[in-house]
């Protein structure tokens, strides 16, 4: 194996690449061949590293200084400073929101940050299962497959409180539980990778930084439940992701990580991907089956649920993409470490995707219960031009908005939604005091419109009178009585409609409704949009 | 339609081929489909029966799944698909001015493709790009952090 003296690391995860990292890295490599370090210093790209907004980013190890921005016109003068003399090239380290140089976990971007799902994107090369087993890959499979029965795998992941983090919060060791303690012949294990909540980007920013993760934890899902088939349904727009996954499987099975007989415990595993077509709906779960199955993606009647009838009516299980990257770590570090982070009755981290108006957007690992404020001010690096903070949408676009004064409210499963809110997906949708919440909640409405799969009649029909209602206030033709009609339909869409999508449709016109009132008010008694982005 | 790709004279054959690949398996219609479409570029109605045939299922359901996901289309599209993300964080950063210009260069609207062929124009939902919105994708390219003024030139790459 060849030693090198340093590393590039070049984050290309989409971000980045958007950004042009390609051709920093073409640079690079070119570069370095002109000074005659080729044998010295190698490029590695890697997954993503998070603030997107600062890319193409390039850390150099084993130094750990991070550059940022990088053009390719900077590349030599890095090369021939940092790389050959040893000089830190410190007015390409920008002043702005990571500051300085060193060591890896100083800057306030990482800072507060706790990286467990994300400890590999942006450290290794994605497409080496070399590097993924370098830094302790496929050793918690080992560890259950040789020291564990399957019984003590799931009473560790219960122990260690994890939920599901797609959205629903439900604790990942009893949904095990249930299908594990069925009987049947063929069962199957599913990785939800339909990512579709608008400004969520986690999902396909793990599959891509760090994809032997996944195929790990769900080798130890199978095996805790009994399943010798998985499935990683990555929707049709994620193509690198879907490539990722891919090579790792077949990276996987010729070293024996996965297929039969893994480490000749006797215990088999069979993983391939299914790729989605295009449906929002399909990150529901029974929704998800139902396109696996060759169907419309049209969500099922629950109960049954799909732990005990799930794919082709066998007991299956779905975890989305984060939770299952949690799994390798608590297993081998135990449940009671996993515990330390986050809060007693949430542990553990959240990953989440910071967009809209922020210095700073781009994705970030940190423990459950912090605040907004925190996420927005000392992470986020704040509002961009100095304007305020108006109003924050947690959860993706089926999620509730949060007004200033709960800045200092936790963020976990069990307090936003006593807000009102939702924890969801991790999405952050952050708006300053130039935008108008009518002209953005016509905009919540037109998408669930559209992505609503015309199912059931509360959804079908409630998201277009919804949307119709707020477009008429938004046109200046709104009436009192309409912002009643908008409460009493999104309280009957909540409670009759046959899946998340359309319980969850009306959250952010009533959380809107309930801290944004005088805006709606304005429309329609003044005729007057406050930011006059409705034409009026 | 100008253009019509030579392969729509033997779908036949073609839909045999990705059916045979799925051995048969009904439950594979969305993936037979997804292979159908990169194929052919579109889902004809002599391809929709042929998988109604191949996979022996009755062909209101085909069509049903077909007109389900937005990948999917049952009418011809152009050489090049541009999907324009109007999700709320592309939406919040402008989405919609890239909409106006995309409109005015192309000389078309959300939905249809141009009277050469080479371009159609569909909304997406999220794409996943929030962190370098907003954001368009087309065929399988993915462009990010966009203003107006970018559109012509990235167009002019695929004309």
């Amino acid at each position: 194996m060849q030693f090198y003296r340093s590393h590039v690391l070049i984050c290309a995860g989409t971000p980045c690449i958007l950004k042009g990292c390609g051709a920093v890295r073409d640079a690079f490599i070119t570069e370095l061949k002109n000074q005659g370090l080729e044998e010295e210093v190698r490029v590695v790209e890697t997954g993503c590293l998070g603030p997107c907004d600062l890319g193409p980013v390039i850390v150099i190890y084993p130094e750990g200084t991070l550059y940022e921005k990088v053009k390719i016109s900077d590349v030599p003068k890095i090369v021939d400073e940092h790389l050959l003399k040893g000089r830190i090239v410190r007015d390409l380290i920008s002043e702005g929101s990571i500051p300085g140089i060193i060591p890896y976990k100083e800057p306030v971007y990482f800072g507060i940050q706790e990286r467990i799902v994300l400890r590999n994107c942006g450290i290794i090369d994605p497409s080496s299962i070399e590097e993924y087993i370098a830094r302790d890959g496929y050793q918690a499979l080992a560890k259950c497959l040789t020291e564990m029965k399957p019984s003590e795998v799931i009473e560790i992941v219960k122990q260690s409180g994890l939920v599901g983090r797609g959205g629903a919060a439900f604790p990942t060791g009893l949904k095990w539980s249930f299908t594990a303690n069925t009987k049947d012949d063929q069962k199957y294990m599913i990785c939800n990778a339909d990512e579709g909540e608008p400004g969520t980007f986690k999902d396909r920013l793990i599959l891509e930084g760090d994809p032997h993760s996944i195929i790990e934890a769900m080798t130890i899902a199978g095996y805790a439940v009994g399943a010798t088939r998985g499935f990683v349904y990555i929707r049709g727009e994620y193509g690198l992701s879907i490539d990722r996954i891919n090579q790792g499987i077949q990276q996987a099975e010729s070293m024996g990580l996965l297929g039969d007989n893994i480490f000749g415990s006797g215990f088999s595993f069979k993983l391939e991907v299914k790729k989605g077509a295009g449906a929002y709906v399909c990150g529901e779960e029974t929704a998800l089956i139902e396109s696996m199955e060759g169907n419309r993606g049209e969500p099922r009647v629950k109960p049954p649920y799909p732990g005990t009838h799930g794919f082709l009516g066998k007991p299956t299980v779905v975890n989305n993409v984060e939770t299952l990257a949690n799994v390798p770590q608590i297993i081998l570090n135990g449940a009671d470490w996993y515990r330390g982070y986050g809060t007693p009755k949430c542990p553990g981290t959240k990953v989440f995707t910071m967009t809209g108006d922020i210095n700073n957007k781009g994705l970030i690992e940190v423990p459950m219960g912090i605040t907004l404020r925190e996420i927005i001010y000392e992470i986020g690096g704040g509002i961009p031009e100095g304007r305020e903070f108006k109003m924050a949408q947690t959860g993706g676009t089926s999620g509730g908005c949060l007004s200033g004064e709960m800045l200092d409210v936790p963020m976990d499963y069990f307090t936003l939604p006593e807000k009102g809110s939702a924890l969801g997906s991790g999405a952050l949708l952050i708006m300053d005091d130039s935008h108008c919440i009518v002209d953005i909640a016509e905009s919540f409405m037109r998408f669930f419109v559209r992505e609503s799969c015309g199912k059931c009649a509360p959804c079908r029909v409630g998201t277009v009178r919804l949307h119709e209602i707020v477009k008429k206030v938004a046109c200046g033709d709104g009436t009192y009585e309409d912002l009643e009609i908008l409460e009493d339909l999104g309280r009957t869409m909540r409670e009759t409609s046959l899946c998340g999508l359309g319980q969850s449709a009306p959250v952010p016109i009533m959380t809107m409704l309930r801290y944004f009132k005088d805006e709606f008010m304005a429309h329609i008694e003044e005729k007057r949009c406050p930011s006059e982005t409705c034409k009026l | 339609m100008n253009v019509v790709p030579a392969d729509l004279n033997n779908v036949e054959s073609i839909v045999n081929e990705i059916v045979t690949r799925h051995e048969g398996n009904k439950h594979e219609l969305v993936a037979v489909l997804n292979d159908v479409q990169k194929t052919l570029g579109y889902l004809p109605e002599s391809a929709l029966i042929q998988v109604a045939d191949g996979l022996d299922i009755p062909l209101s359901k085909v069509y049903g799944v077909a007109t389900f996901y937005t990948l999917l289309s049952i009418k011809p599209m152009g050489k090049h698909v541009i999907r324009v993300c109007e999700s709320a964080p592309c939406h919040l950063l402008g989405a919609n001015s890239l909409i106006d210009v995309l409109r005015k260069e192309l000389r078309i609207s959300i939905g249809e493709t141009t009277k050469c062929g080479t371009f159609t124009l569909e909304h997406t939902s999220c794409l996943g790009l929030c962190g370098v919105a907003p954001a368009i994708m087309i065929d399988d390219e993915v462009f990010g952090n966009l203003m107006p003024d970018d559109i012509p030139a990235i167009l002019e790459k695929y004309k």
